[in-house]
């Protein structure tokens, strides 16, 4: 990496040099130079840190857009300046955009470069052997006595065999000149693990695109006893991905047999909060294949189709037979009542347009365990069914359904009806426990309450990017371990005859990038090749292991002074050595 | 299936939270005392040896490693601004700080904060009151557990009380390889607040987890953000005192005078630096995991994977900080004093995810138990 953060330092006051000169061209090279510097992405990144942020503060449309609108009607002030500069939407927002997409743009310029500059560096030998090992990080000597037959040759031959069995590439030199020498390299696949890394990351917002794409999602409301099919009108709402074709959807089937909640008993904090949810639905993969008894429960979706089934949502259904004028049951089955508040507190419409003459509505409250206070104020005690009670206003005229626009089936609109039974007219509202009935004032009809299901909201999402953007993020997650763990080392070693007859060994290390056991590394080499000419640490009284220092440049000019500006090598005795890196010595205070 | 919540265990678990508490305090103090009984020792050590050589005010200015002419590119480099590392082969190895703490002649620590040297009584009695602290928070957090029969992280009193115990076994798994005493003062401080914060502003009884948190999920996701901002703590004091340290080192080295004598038990700012980023880089993996995990979890919750809820913004920030951080470390001119900052505001990050976020965002996320 510092070759490269070196190389674009260098170069790039050439080619702002070269600007005026090369005109647009110029220009666009300058700017792409810009574009994929660390110093560029390093700031990009940290600006697209910056953009999430709003996206916390301010209410976003996406999860709920009912809230954005209520947020600008709540400041009128500011409200619609922020929606001009998009902070109900950040993150499809222009100019969040604009920073991810150069953030990855500058990571493509980034990668395949480097890419290519390493490709080339695997395949090429380990750099030459530099002329002075001494100014290495990690550097030392060791010396072979003469009588054990181990020539220069022998000896560069012996540190290949150890390096290339440590994992080292090892390329050796002048084997049989006077002074021959090794150049090893390992951890190539430090880089690959980068250049893996911030590939993979690509490929996690290719496939988080591609969902958007080709995905689905959508919501089905399930009283106990419906089924739901897998095709459009199926879903009671549905959000298609820009590619989506209706040809998509396997039409499998769900229908949920019956729902359980667990409440919480036990704990005085918690006293009736639900602790467990579970749905037993029937399946069938498609309408003639064997239906599977299954459960569905909050964290534990069912798999249909390419799809996911969630159980997001729950609630009470009372179900309600209405008879018309004549006595003719207009209207037979369960109302999902929509949740308000504390301990299932809900909402009921009931909407009857088969009544005749005219048609008929409710609107009111369900509650599971109904309480009244003094000031006449209602509300449900408990989660269960412990006193089940139906509150209702009643209305008749005309809802405005065959005019065909889409009504909300939780709301009523009651401006052209005409109410019949409410709290503040004399015939009161409908009160009603399970297995009672009421009639309606002026012979409008009737209304029971015949008992208590309950339903569960599900999402249905489809999403083909999903594996892939795991695939990916496994794939990154790969990469970096490898980047920062494993080490990029160099290796050299050079020999030497010595007058005397005895071989002269130096060797030193360098790490690129960040490596923290270097000395380490530096310390098992000496060790390796100790034991293989059987030199014990004392048996050799001329080997020495320099301190380890770092690669500095005044460090390493330092060192040099000590050592008179030679470089320690078999011309000189084995003194030299020593001499030649006590000038930086003082002893490691660590070991 | 459900365990059945058991209230005494529960309280068991309240007694021994608040017994860990107040060992950590006793801790904490004789943490505070091995820094400024040490700052003094010290100071009396140089003037004597000044006295000695007959140049007492000169002596004491000597700029950090001048005398020692190896260690003359430390100095420079204590703060790598001025004259950073030219690439990444410049580097230094771990190497290269052991010798920082010979060259800075005592306005430094030993630069590889590995143990050695004079004995320290206060900070031994403060590591041994950290341990039995330690025990007794254990105690208190397997009681949590077992009254709650499950993982003790369901709500903000529970990740406050179990993250105070990760960030404390942590530091003292760290000790053990290497001498980061000087860090006791903070990491203790941080889980003494804490623990009173939980049992005061979070106090919640045990109790069942809500459908959503019932998941395998819970124990892995949260596990290991827990541990992982553990290891941010760290890196957030040792990249606070570089600041200081470098600022210091700086003076020392224009000859002004030294008035952090505490800091002398520090190490020099390049070592604390280097350190810092290798426990960021195992932190940063952590946090991926976090991200990663989370948003497999929200899949199999929520039906999606990434949603821009308030929590997963914020975990997503935290994670770009960092990533900004180890890429600040590769970037001419964004190493040292710079790359401090960015740890610093990751942590920053960190801890307004806990706290602010948890309580006052509304998102899928608020489970915070209040
Ligand atoms: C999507 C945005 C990016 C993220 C999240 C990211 C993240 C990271 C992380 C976590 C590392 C450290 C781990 C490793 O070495 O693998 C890293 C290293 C690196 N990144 Fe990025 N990166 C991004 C974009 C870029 C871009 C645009 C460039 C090119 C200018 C770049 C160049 C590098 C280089 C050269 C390193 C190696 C530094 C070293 O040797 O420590 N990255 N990146």
């Amino acid at each position: 990496m510092s070759e490269r953060v070196n190389v674009k330092k260098k170069k790039s006051p050439k080619s702002e040099a070269v600007m005026p000169s090369l005109g647009p061209l110029g220009m666009l090279r300058w700017a792409w130079t810009q574009l994929t510097s660390m110093r560029t992405a390093l700031f990009l990144l940290l600006l697209l840190a910056v953009a999430a942020v709003p996206g916390s503060l301010f209410p976003q449309r996406p999860a709920n857009p009912s809230i954005v609108t209520q947020y600008i009607q709540d400041h009128p002030d500011y409200g619609k300046i922020l929606d001009s500069v998009q902070l109900y939407d950040v993150y499809s927002s222009a100019w969040f955009s604009a920073i991810y997409l150069l953030l990855f743009i500058s990571l493509i310029g980034c990668v395949i470069p480097r890419a290519i500059a390493h490709y080339k560096a695997m395949r090429s030998q380990p750099p030459r052997t530099p002329a002075r090992l001494s100014r290495l990080p990690e550097y030392g000597t060791l010396v072979i006595p003469a009588d054990a037959g181990i020539p220069a040759s022998a000896a560069i031959s012996d540190a290949a065999e150890l390096l290339k069995k440590r994992g080292y590439r090892v390329d050796v030199r002048d084997r049989d000149g006077e002074r021959p020498s090794l150049g090893a390299e390992r951890g190539f696949l430090k880089e690959v693990g980068n250049l893996v890394f911030h590939t993979a990351l690509i490929g996690v917002l290719v496939s988080v695109a591609a969902g958007g794409l080709f995905g689905y999602s959508g919501q089905r409301i399930l009283v106990e006893g419906d089924t739901f099919v897998n095709t459009l009108v199926g879903y009671d709402q549905f959000t298609p991905g820009t590619n989506f074709q209706s040809s998509q959807l396997q039409p499998y089937s769900v229908q949920l047999d019956k729902f359980d909640i667990t409440f919480d008993r036990e704990s005085k904090g918690k006293f009736g909060q639900p602790i467990d949810f579970t749905a037993e639905v029937t399946t069938k993969e498609n309408p003639d294949a064997p239906a599977k008894k299954e459960l569905l429960k909050v964290n534990d979706p069912l798999s249909l189709g390419g799809t996911s089934v969630y159980l997001t949502g729950n609630g009470y259904a009372p179900v309600v037979t209405v008879r018309d004028a004549a006595g003719n049951i207009a209207m037979q089955g369960p109302v999902v009542a929509k949740l308000q508040g504390e301990n299932y507190y809900s909402s009921v419409v009931i909407k009857v347009p088969d009544a005749k003459p005219e048609q008929l509505a409710f609107a009111g409250f369900f509650l599971p365990t109904a309480f009244i206070t003094d000031k006449g104020v209602s509300f449900s005690g408990d989660p269960e069914l412990i006193n089940p009670q139906l509150t209702l206003n009643s209305y008749f005229g005309d809802l405005g359904l065959n005019a065909g626009a889409p009504q909300n089936v939780f709301e009523l609109d009651v401006k052209k009806l005409t109410p019949l039974n409410a709290r503040n007219l004399p015939t009161k509202g409908i009160v009603l426990a399970p297995g009672s009935s009421y009639t309606l004032p002026d012979g409008k009809g009737s209304i029971s309450f015949d008992g208590v299901k309950r339903y569960v909201g599900v999402d249905i999402h489809h999403n083909p990017g999903q594996l892939y953007a795991l695939i990916f993020a496994l794939l990154a997650v790969a990469g970096l371990v490898t980047s920062l763990y494993v080490n990029r080392r160099r290796v050299w070693v050079r020999t030497g005859t010595h007058e005397d007859g005895r071989t002269m060994v130096e060797y030193g290390l360098l790490a690129r990038g960040e490596d923290h056991r270097l000395a380490g590394e530096a310390a098992a080499i000496r060790k390796l090749l100790s034991s293989e000419w059987l030199l014990g640490e004392d048996a050799a009284p001329g080997s020495q292991p320099a301190p380890s220092r770092t690669a500095d440049n005044d460090r390493a000019d330092t060192a040099e002074s000590g050592a008179g500006g030679t470089d320690a090598s078999p011309e000189h005795p084995a003194e030299d050595f020593i001499q030649s890196t006590a000038g930086s010595s003082e002893s490691k205070k660590d070991q | 299936m459900l365990f059945s919540i058991n209230e005494t265990m529960g309280q068991y678990s309240e007694l021994f939270m608040l017994l860990a508490a107040g060992t950590y305090t006793v801790a904490f103090i004789a943490f505070a005392w091995d820094l400024a009984k040490s700052s003094k020792t010290l100071r009396a050590v140089d003037l004597k040896a000044a006295e000695l050589s007959g140049q007492s005010t000169e002596a004491a200015r000597v700029p950090v490693g001048v005398g020692a002419g190896a260690a003359g590119g430390d100095a420079d480099r204590a703060d790598s601004d001025v004259s950073g590392p030219v690439g990444r082969a410049e580097r230094p190895t771990s190497s290269s700080s052991g010798r920082s703490g010979a060259a800075g002649a005592g306005y430094t620590a030993d630069g590889s904060m590995r143990y050695g040297g004079e004995r320290r009584v206060p900070a031994r009695v403060a590591v041994a009151l950290t341990v039995l602290g330690a025990a007794i928070h254990a105690a208190g957090v397997i009681t949590r557990a077992l009254g709650a029969g499950r993982v003790p992280w369901g709500n903000m009193y529970e990740f406050l009380t179990t993250g105070a115990f990760v960030a404390v076994a942590v530091f003292l798994l760290v000790l053990i390889r290497r001498d980061l005493r000087f860090l006791g003062t903070f990491v203790i401080g941080l889980a003494i607040i804490m623990l009173v914060a939980a049992s005061i502003a979070f106090w919640t009884p045990v109790g069942h987890l809500v459908p959503a948190l019932q998941s395998y999920w819970l124990i892995i996701h949260v596990s290991i953000a827990v541990m992982s901002s553990a290891l941010f703590t760290l890196t957030f004091a040792m990249s606070a005192l570089q600041l200081v340290q470098s600022h210091r080192q700086k003076t020392i080295a224009a000859g002004g005078a030294d008035k952090l004598g505490f800091m002398r038990l520090v190490p020099n700012a390049l070592s604390l630096e280097n350190l810092s980023y290798r426990i960021n880089a195992i932190a940063f993996v952590g946090w991926t995991f976090t991200l990663m995990f989370g948003a497999i979890w929200a899949e199999k919750a929520w039906g999606r994977f990434w949603g821009w809820d308030t929590k997963e913004v914020w975990t997503f920030v935290i994670w770009v900080v960092y990533a900004g951080y180890l890429h600040a470390r590769a970037t001419r001119g964004w190493t040292g004093t710079r790359a401090a900052w960015l740890s610093i505001v990751g942590y920053l990050c960190v801890v307004f995810n806990f706290t602010i976020v948890n309580q006052f965002f509304n998102g899928l996320h608020s489970y915070s138990g209040l």
